[in-house]
């Protein structure tokens, strides 16, 4: 818990955060023990605030009795939204750098964990698809939050987004033109259903369950960072063991691996973008 | 006296200058971290950080996340993220959603600086065109820490120094130039 100084009693905050943690833990078979707390705190303010409770006690008393009070709770709890090719440059590396190498394998096993509401999934899709890649590659995208899945699953976004998405799409490199892949509707855009078939959207928790899949590359972005540094490891840890000899893994652009003990099993293709390939084991 | 163990600054308009004009006044062995929020929507700091360093008594950084912020160094939040101090007084990272339409926000590094430092932080609210930092500081007071703000007459931008005003008070409110030894003087070992 915080040290505030000498003398000082352990905030009131802090206490309903353990117990709200341990709640949601025994009760409901969530774990967010490993989370680093001063995100957690804050998504935590915005439930309680959102639902109405006067404090985060309140809402726990509530979870404690209510099952149907967990989907949401846990949902404003996942990995917030992205947007398409976010950080163009790290899909242009994939497309450069990694693309290449997974071309040599009949089959390409894909895993996006914490996938949030599918953004980078679907730009990955598009990219293999301009690779020539797509009919032998199988994405699988998973996150803890069905609320999470279902919007996924969907591919709508907001049309005020279009623009950013459009640029962002050539940024990385895209090849065509962004609205070729989906359509228009109102205030949303739909994506091309064609990009889901060889998408699998699945619920996978991080934080308890064990290795998915075997992947050729795992994308990760901006998840770990809410972990904290034992979580880290762990979860680098199951990427090591699901992923194949010279597999790859790319993860937020400002991750740091530095107290990681896991990480050493990766070497840095491209530092910037956090492209990262397992060393090929004995 | 309170010892001090870090200051947190916020700015958005008018920043760069700001920040240069308070970076060149400070000691050079101030010995807490100074860790700094400043909108800038570029999409990256490296421009910002080699600007200010010019100038600067300290070293200047991005912070990294999970690193333990060092006294007598500046600390710039990365782009695109919210910089946090966690529990254990490292520095966390998060993309959630904008605070303020700003990410980095200044909220969200104030709130959580002042749930780990309480008593022991100072928070300088700079000039800017919006309210950002006003309940971070606010927050900062209600942990018993000291709040510095920019007389909002002599900010490029007045509006975020008047909202911090407005919103927290402060114990301090002086034009920029004195802002420095300010620092230098609540810092003193």
């Amino acid at each position: 818990m915080s040290t505030i100084g000498p003398g000082n009693r352990p905030d009131v905050e802090d206490i309903e955060l353990d117990g709200f943690v341990r709640a949601l833990q025994q009760r409901h078979g969530y774990d967010f023990s490993g989370y680093a707390q001063a995100s957690l705190k804050r998504r935590l303010q915005s439930v309680v605030h959102s639902g109405g409770y006067q404090n985060l006690s309140e809402l726990t008393g509530r979870m404690l009795r209510d099952d149907a009070l967990v989907p949401e709770i846990v949902s404003g709890l996942s990995v917030p939204v992205s947007d398409m090719f976010r950080n163009p440059s790290v899909f242009a590396a994939l497309r450069e750098e990694v693309f290449p190498l997974l071309a040599s394998y009949p089959r390409i096993n894909i895993w996006q964990a914490g996938c949030a509401h599918g953004e980078e999934v679907y730009s990955l899709a598009i990219l293999l698809e301009e690779a020539g890649l797509y009919e032998r590659s199988q994405i699988y995208a998973t996150d803890f939050s069905d609320a999470a899945l279902l919007r996924a699953q969907e591919g709508i976004f907001p049309a005020k987004e279009a623009h950013t998405y459009s640029e962002n799409y050539l940024a990385a490199g895209g090849q065509r033109t962004l609205a070729d892949y989906y359509h228009s509707r109102y205030e949303r855009i739909k994506l091309d259903e064609r990009l889901k078939r060889n998408i699998h959207f699945a619920n996978h928790n991080l934080a308890a369950d064990g290795v998915f899949c075997e992947a050729h590359l795992i994308l990760c972005r901006n998840v770990l960072i809410y972990f904290n540094n034992v979580l880290q490891n762990e979860v680098l840890g199951l990427f090591r063991d699901s992923l194949v000899r010279g597999g790859f893994l790319c993860l937020g652009n400002r991750e740091s691996l530095d107290f990681a003990p896991a990480a050493k099993a990766f070497t840095p293709i491209n530092a910037k973008a956090r492209v990262y390939r397992l060393a090929a084991r004995a | 006296m309170t010892t001090y163990r870090a200051v947190v600054v916020g700015c958005s308009a008018g920043g760069v200058h700001a920040l240069t004009t308070l970076l060149a006044g400070l000691a050079p062995k101030l010995h807490v971290p100074l860790i700094v929020v400043c909108h800038t929507g570029s999409e990256d700091v490296d421009m910002l950080r080699e600007v200010l360093a010019l100038k600067s008594s300290l070293p200047v950084q991005e912070a990294r996340e999970r690193h333990v912020p060092q006294p007598g160094t500046v600390y710039l939040a990365p782009a695109g993220y919210h910089l946090l101090v966690e529990c254990d007084g490292c520095f966390a990272l998060s993309v959630d959603a904008r605070v303020c339409y700003s990410r980095p926000a200044i909220d969200v590094l104030f709130e959580s600086a002042a749930a780990h430092y309480g008593a022991q932080l100072i928070g300088v609210v700079l000039t800017g065109a919006n309210d950002d930092g006003a309940l971070g500081l606010k927050a900062i007071r209600d942990h018993k820490g000291m709040a510095i703000v920019q007389l909002p007459e002599d900010a490029v931008a007045s509006a975020m120094p008047e909202a911090a005003l407005r919103v927290a008070g402060a114990d301090h409110v002086v034009v920029l130039p004195d802002i420095a030894p300010l620092i230098n003087h609540l810092c003193m070992p």
